[in-house]
C-alpha cells in the first residue's frame, strides 16, 4: 500500500537548515563543514570536546546552559557551558593524575547522568579514547567488552560494578582504575570515587595538540558471528556530527534538544552528546526509564523543541493513545515548543509517522545510519516532503547506492568488482562511498574484518535496501544474521555462545522474530544433549541462565527445543531457514543442508 | 480477588519475564524494575501477563502505581473491587 507523502509548511516557524535539497547537496563539501568549527587554538589540531564545549566560553556563552539532568525521582539540575568546561577540565585532571595518557581507553558503564557528560568529554579532552558500554548487558558482554577494549578505567556505579564487574575484575588486569558515581555504601579494593577525585582536581586544563586522526572513540557493535566489533572514530568525526545534526535533525542555536537513546549505543554518544553540544543548544538528559506520563511531562515542561527518538519508543506511545480509542494523553500535555521530530534504530512504519502527526501535531522523521558509519548518511528532513516509510535520502557529502547480491546475501564480488544498480526500486546491498569524518577508522585489533567490510570502493553496510526513482531510500532487511531489537544490533553468535554454556543444551540457533513494538525480538531455538528432555521448566531456566549472564538488551525473550535444527553440510546452524520457518516463508535453496541430496 | 491473589499474581508475571526472581531477596516496597534489571519491553510484558491474568484494563496512567510488590498488588484489589459488579471487560 503506498502511504501519501507528507508535504511541509511553506513557511515553518523556523527556516529548515537544509530546505532545497538538490542545491545543498552541490553547495555542500567537508572542507566547508570543517569550517564551520573552531580547531584547537593556535593550531592545535581538532579536539571534539573542545568543539562541544570550550569554543563557546571563548564565543561568550558560557552562561547558556548545556545540560538539564533530570534525576529519576524528577528533580532537574542545570549545568552551564562555563560549568561544563570546569567539569570536564577537572575529569581530564584526573586521568592525567592517574596516569591515563593519549589513545588509552576510559570505559562508561553509567545512565544518563551529568556525571557521563563529564567523563566522556574530560576523558576527549585528555586525548584518551572513550568506549561507552549499555547498563543492560549482562556481566558477559560488559567483561568481554572491557577485555576487548583493553580498558584502563572503568566510570560506573557501585551498583552496577558489583553486579557486573566485581567478580571477575581479576579477569581483567589492564583495568588499573575503576571510579564509582554516586554514593558509595561500602569501599571496595581497587575501587575510588569520582565525587572525591572530582573535588581535589584542578580546574585548569590545556587541552594538548590532538592530531583530528587521533583516534576518540570506541564503539562496539555486533556481526553474524565471532566476538563483538569495535568501530575505532576519531576526532575528526565531530565535523560530521555537527553537520549532520544541523541537516537531519535541524539544530538551530536556540533549541532545546532532547534524545532519548542509551549513552551505550552509539545514537546516545553522537547525537546524545557531542552534536548538540557542538551547536551549542541547551540538551535535555532524562535518566529514568521509559514511561509515556514522564516523556509528554518532559517534552512539556522542559519546552523540548527537537526531539530525536527510537521507532520502539514510538510504538509504545502509539499503544497508550491507541488504548485509548482517541489520542487524548498527548492532549493533556503543552507540546507546542516541540518543531521537529526524528527517529532511528529500525525502520519507522509508515503508520508511526502519521501516528506523530495526528497525535503530537508533527509528523517524524525517520533516518538510517550505523555505529560504522559514525553519522546520519540517510534521512527525512525537516524542510523537504515525508514518505512515510522511507529511510529517506543521502545527506549532502554522502553517496549511497545499491549493489547487486551474491548467492550469500551479501554484495556480489567478481574480480574485485562489484555491480550497482541502477533501476529504480531494485533491491540489493546498501553501500557507501568512504570519505565523510566520522566514517570508522578499523576494527580495533581486527584487520580482516575491517578489510571484509568493503569493497571496490565501496563500504558494505549489510542492510538490504531500495531506491526509488526519485533517489529515496527503503529499507528491506538485513543481509547477514544480525537482529535489530528495539533499535540495537544483536549478534546471534553472542546469545548462542551463552546458551551453549548451559549443561542442557547442545546447539543453539538465535533468529529475530518480528514483534510489533519492538521490530524485532530475540528468539532461541535449542537442541538438548542426550539426558534432558524439553520442559517448561528448562525453558524457564535456559530463559534465566541467559539473562543472568546477557542482560536484558540481549538475552533471548523467547525459546524452543527443536532436536532436529536445520545444519549445514559442515554443521552449522542454519538461522534463515529457522527464519523461514518462523514466518512460514519458503525455505528457499537447501541444498546445502545436511542430509540433502 | 483478595490480597494474596493478588501478590501472587504480580509474582508470578514478573517471574514471566525473569524467571529466577528471588523473592525472598525482593523487599515489598522495593522497586522490582532496578532490583530486576526489567527494560521498557520487559515492564510491557510485565503488564501485558497481569492484564491476561485479570482482565482488568491497565493502561499507562496506572503504571505509577507498578513499581513495588505492595503497590502493585494494592493496585490489582482495588482496580477489581473497582469493577466487581460490572460486566467483564472483552
Amino acid at each position: 500500500m503506498a502511504w501519501e507523502r507528507i508535504r511541509k509548511d511553506t513557511n515553518p516557524r523556523v527556516a529548515p537548515n537544509l530546505a532545497d535539497y538538490a542545491q545543498a547537496r552541490r553547495a555542500f563539501s567537508w572542507q566547508r563543514a570543517r569550517a564551520e568549527l573552531s580547531g584547537l587554538p593556535g593550531r592545535g589540531g581538532l579536539n571534539i570536546a573542545y568543539e562541544a564545549v570550550d569554543r563557546h566560553i571563548a564565543a561568550g556563552n558560557g552562561r547558556h546552559t548545556a545540560l538539564r539532568c533530570i534525576a529519576r525521582d524528577g528533580t532537574v539540575t542545570g549545568v552551564s557551558y562555563a560549568g561544563l568546561a570546569l567539569d570536564t577540565a577537572r575529569f581530564a585532571n584526573i586521568l592525567r593524575s592517574l596516569g591515563v595518557n593519549r589513545g588509552d581507553r576510559v570505559f562508561t558503564l553509567l545512565g544518563r547522568c551529568p556525571e557521563l557528560y563529564t567523563t566522556v568529554l574530560g576523558t576527549l579532552k585528555n586525548t584518551s579514547v572513550l568506549c561507552p558500554l549499555f547498563s543492560a548487558f549482562g556481566p558477559d558482554p560488559v567483561r568481554q567488552r572491557l577485555r576487548l577494549g583493553n580498558a584502563r578505567v572503568l566510570v560506573t556505579t557501585e551498583a552496577l560494578y558489583r553486579r557486573k564487574v566485581a567478580d571477575r575484575r581479576d579477569q581483567l588486569p589492564e583495568l588499573e582504575h575503576v571510579l564509582f558515581v554516586g554514593p558509595v555504601t561500602e569501599p571496595l579494593p581497587d575501587t575510588v570515587s569520582f565525587a572525591e577525585l572530582m573535588q581535589a582536581a584542578s580546574d585548569d586544563f590545556t587541552i594538548p595538540p590532538t592530531d583530528p586522526q587521533d583516534m576518540a572513540l570506541l564503539h562496539f557493535t555486533s556481526g553474524t558471528t565471532g566476538t563483538p566489533k569495535g568501530a575505532v572514530h576519531v576526532h575528526e568525526a565531530v565535523v560530521a556530527h555537527h553537520a549532520t545534526a544541523a541537516f537531519a535533525l535541524d539544530l538551530h542555536p536556540e533549541d532545546i534538544y532532547w534524545c532519548t537513546a542509551d549513552p551505550g549505543w552509539v545514537t546516545g554518544m553522537s547525537y546524545g552528546v557531542i552534536a548538540p553540544l557542538t551547536h551549542g543548544v541547551t540538551v535535555v538528559v532524562d535518566e529514568g526509564d521509559y514511561d509515556a506520563r514522564r516523556w509528554y511531562q518532559i517534552l512539556a515542561e522542559e519546552r523540548v523543541s527537537v526531539w530525536y527518538t527510537a521507532p520502539t519508543a514510538v510504538r509504545m506511545l502509539m499503544r497508550g493513545t491507541a488504548r485509548h480509542a482517541s489520542t487524548d494523553l498527548p492532549q493533556e500535555y503543552d507540546l507546542s515548543a516541540l518543531r521537529f521530530i526524528a527517529s532511528v534504530g529500525e525502520p519507522l512504519n509508515p503508520e508511526a509517522v502519521l501516528w506523530g502527526q495526528e497525535a503530537l501535531g508533527l509528523p517524524i522523521h525517520d533516518n538510517w545510519w550505523q555505529t560504522e558509519t559514525g553519522c546520519i548518511m540517510i534521512a527525512n528532513f525537516a524542510g523537504t516532503e515525508i514518505r512515510p516509510g522511507a529511510m529517506g535520502r543521502p545527506l549532502p557529502g554522502v553517496e549511497a547506492a545499491v549493489l547487486e547480491r551474491g548467492e550469500d546475501g551479501r554484495a556480489l564480488v567478481t574480480g574485485g568488482r562489484v555491480t550497482v544498480l541502477h533501476h529504480p526500486d531494485a533491491e540489493g546491498e546498501l553501500a557507501l562511498r568512504p570519505g565523510w569524518p566520522s566514517m570508522f577508522r578499523g576494527y580495533l585489533h581486527d584487520k580482516v574484518r575491517y578489510d571484509a567490510a568493503f569493497a571496490d570502493g565501496w563500504y558494505l553496510t549489510g542492510d538490504v535496501a531500495r531506491q526509488d526513482a526519485d533517489g529515496w531510500f527503503w529499507f528491506v532487511g538485513r543481509a547477514d544474521d544480525v537482529i535489530k531489537s528495539a533499535g540495537h544490533l544483536i549478534g546471534p553468535f553472542e546469545v548462542e555462545s551463552a546458551l551453549m554454556e548451559h549443561p542442557a543444551v547442545a546447539e543453539a540457533g538465535v533468529i529475530g522474530r518480528p514483534d510489533p513494538v519492538a521490530g524485532a525480538i530475540v528468539k532461541a531455538f535449542v537442541s538438548l544433549k542426550p539426558g534432558h528432555d524439553p520442559s517448561e521448566a528448562l525453558e524457564r531456566e535456559l530463559l534465566a541462565f541467559s539473562r543472568r549472564r546477557l542482560g536484558p538488551a540481549v538475552a533471548p525473550r523467547e525459546i524452543a527445543f527443536d532436536q532436529n535444527l536445520p545444519k549445514t553440510r559442515s554443521g552449522k546452524v542454519m538461522r534463515r531457514l529457522l527464519r523461514a520457518r518462523e514466518l512460514g516463508l519458503p525455505e528457499g535453496d537447501i541444498s546445502t543442508l545436511e542430509g540433502s541430496a | 480477588m483478595n490480597r494474596t491473589e493478588a501478590l501472587e499474581i504480580v509474582k508470578d508475571s514478573i517471574a514471566r519475564i525473569v524467571p529466577d526472581a528471588d523473592f525472598t531477596r525482593l523487599g515489598p516496597d522495593e522497586k522490582f524494575r532496578d532490583a530486576l534489571e526489567m527494560d521498557s519491553l520487559d515492564f510491557l510484558g510485565f503488564v501485558e501477563t497481569l492484564i491476561e491474568r485479570t482482565g482488568l484494563a491497565i493502561d499507562e496512567n496506572d503504571y505509577p502505581a507498578l513499581t513495588t510488590l505492595s503497590e502493585s498488588a494494592d493496585f490489582l484489589v482495588t482496580r477489581a473491587a473497582g469493577r466487581a459488579g460490572q460486566p467483564p471487560s472483552p
